[in-house]
């Protein structure tokens, strides 16, 4: 291996002693594998003794001359030569010796096993099935302090409620207020194109009302509450979780579940049926926007419609499905939250995983309501 | 205000993450009134073994015995009441974030005490100027540096007049004095609450000033190699890993 600037030479001296010539200036640190591979042949050529270094044509040298003769170092003792250090600049052989003074904890490395495609498959299984059972036992342990909170046994502090109330109620409205208007406008629109072939552009109300009123409003608020505070009740959670504050609460005899988990479902399960009320109100107002301004309909029949297009049981309907979402987004977040590592970055993480959590869980659980309730016909 | 803590016993636990065992075999007593050290190298599984002794983390093998009940076979009451007893000072202080000082100290005492309203708050003062915290009790944790705020962690774990205190790396990240002081406090709980002690640390200053009996554990062979009191252990004890621990590896040259 030769180059202009820097570079080593093989000099076989001797019949088993190889000399390793070094010159040039060695302060970068690129591929040194052929280097190696030569050395490799050259010990099958000739069985090498002995390694002598010759560094006097070496004008600059760094760390990376150093992991090179690291690699040469266990090439040596992988095939028992000597290595005789003398010849090396004398720092580098002394910051050589620090490298080599602790041996390589064997345990401590944990070499990536080669894992057969089947075992990888069972291990997901197996892992899929502790984290399921992680997650009963986590809704199992929120059960109890609910019973508790009922029972008027159960301790969190009302400030804490009620501060959880402010932030995912009062706080979220700005973010619902555009959202929800605008999924109104997007509902109206594309109702507006296809009822207007037909000269029934006053029903775009009644699909606009029914929509957010059943589905959308819901929805949309719950996606909102998963993407704002699950993440944040995730990233709460998980920061104490690394503080060691969980813990602190567990050893004082405090259940972190009724402590800090209780007060931020009862908040989202009760300020979720307002978020969803007023968003489907929005989302309606979206709707009414582009009626009136592109489809020639007036205020008034545009509210007359609506209202003789929606009953009570709409809104209920929509209301209901918000709280489920509510418990749901609640729990997502909570349970990432407690679960969460002792690293920074795991708190990244949970807050990640809350929020796609949280986002499944409504959809699903929207689908598997939204079945039910057309089984029975509400 | 003397109580009789109870005699902690540890007999042949083993500790592991999954199949990685940190230590095995371990087998010692913390008797009362004692200040014991757990001590070792870094990463050799200290703060592992006292989440075993606080009951965080239960162990793959063996018990540990508080009294005559073995904590981890005992019923979840039971460990509640023995848990009530601890007083436990986390590395990093562990505040609870959302709550001031005054607060955080409060806490356990709203929940585990009849006292009135008036009664905390002066207990709070209290416990807040005997770490030298008084005038701190509207600050929240974020506010105040860090060994105010494992001062402040160390008032709170002092809040029930505990019967044992367990302490993870008191003087990490402490100037010299306050490390001192600190040292001074743990001793005077012992004497006037008549409380245990259990330090993890490797300040040496520390073990061998308030130390009087000790665990050392060693990463190498994953179990204790030496135990008995610190002092001793330098006059007295061959092995060279504990030898080189408490020199600072300058006998080992």
């Amino acid at each position: 291996m030769t180059n202009d600037t820097y570079g080593l030479k093989y000099i076989i001296v001797k019949q088993d002693t190889l000399l390793v010539q070094f010159y040039g200036s060695w302060e970068v640190s690129d591929d040194r594998r052929p280097a190696l591979d030569a050395l490799k042949s050259l010990h099958q050529k000739t069985r090498l003794k002995k390694v002598e270094f010759d560094t006097r044509k070496l004008s600059a040298w760094n760390s990376g001359l150093l992991t090179f003769l690291l690699n040469i170092h266990a090439f040596c003792e992988k095939h028992n030569i000597e290595m005789a250090c003398a010849g090396l600049p004398q720092g580098a052989e002394r910051i050589l010796s620090l490298a080599l003074a602790v041996p390589e904890n064997k345990n401590a490395r944990s070499a990536p096993e080669k894992v057969p495609f089947v075992d990888k498959v069972g291990i997901w299984g197996l892992g899929q099935i502790s984290a399921a059972a992680e997650m009963m036992g986590f809704i199992g342990e929120v059960s109890i302090a609910c019973l508790k909170m009922f029972k008027g046994s159960a301790r969190f502090r009302m400030s804490d409620l009620l501060l959880f109330i402010q932030q995912c109620g009062a706080q979220a409205l700005p973010i619902v207020t555009l959202i929800s208007l605008l999924v109104g406008l997007i509902l109206a629109f594309v109702g507006a194109v296809q009822l207007q072939m037909f000269g029934a552009q006053i029903y775009v109300a009644n699909l606009v009302g029914l929509a957010m009123a059943r589905e959308m409003g819901a929805i949309m608020a719950g996606i909102i509450m998963a993407g704002r505070t699950g993440a944040a009740f995730a990233a709460q959670l998980g920061t104490m979780q690394v503080n060691e504050e969980i813990d602190a609460f567990k050893t004082m005899g405090i259940d972190p579940v009724e402590f800090l988990v209780l007060p931020r479902m009862l908040a989202l399960v009760l300020m979720m049926p307002l978020l969803c009320i007023y968003a489907d109100l929005m989302g309606i107002f979206g709707g009414a926007l582009v009626s009136i301004g592109m489809l020639d309909i007036s205020a008034v029949e545009y509210y007359n419609q609506t209202k003789a297009s929606l009953n009570l049981t709409h809104f209920g309907v929509g209301v209901f499905k918000s709280a489920v979402f509510g418990i749901l987004v609640a729990i997502a977040g909570c349970l990432r939250g407690m679960q969460c590592g002792r690293s920074s970055s795991a708190v990244g993480e949970a807050a990640t995983s809350a929020v796609v959590t949280g986002i499944i869980f409504i959809i699903v659980s929207d689908a598997a309501m939204t079945i039910i309730f057309t089984i029975i016909g509400i | 205000m003397q109580k009789i803590a109870p005699k902690i016993e540890i007999r042949d636990l083993t500790m592991a993450y999954g199949d990685f065992v940190i230590q095995h075999d371990l087998t010692f007593d913390i008797a009362t009134k004692d200040i014991f050290i757990i001590m070792g190298g870094s990463g050799c599984g200290k703060s592992t073994l006292l989440r075993h002794l606080v009951g965080l983390k239960a162990p793959a093998k063996g018990q540990v015995l508080y009294g005559n009940t073995s904590f981890w076979e005992a019923l979840p009451q039971e460990q509640e009441k023995i848990m009530r007893t601890f007083g436990i000072l986390y590395q990093s202080g562990a505040l609870w974030s959302s709550l001031t000082l005054a607060e955080n100290v409060s806490l356990p005492l709203k929940e585990f005490s009849n006292f009135s309203d008036t009664q905390i708050r002066e207990l709070v003062s209290l416990k807040l100027s005997l770490v030298g915290l008084a005038g701190f009790e509207e600050f929240y944790p974020s506010e105040i540096s860090g060994g105010m705020q494992k001062r402040a962690g160390l008032a709170r774990a002092m809040a029930l007049d505990p019967e044992i205190l367990f302490f993870d790396e008191p003087s990490a990240g402490l100037d010299p004095v306050s490390a001192r002081r600190l040292d001074d406090l743990i001793l005077e709980l012992r004497d006037s609450l008549g409380a245990t002690v259990v330090i993890v640390t490797h300040e040496l200053a520390s073990i061998f000033a308030i130390g009087n009996n000790a665990v050392f554990l060693d990463p190498e062979t994953r179990t204790m190699i030496a135990t008995g009191n610190p002092n001793t252990l330098l006059a007295e004890c061959e092995h060279p890993t504990v030898r080189s621990f408490l020199t600072r590896g300058e006998e080992a040259e």
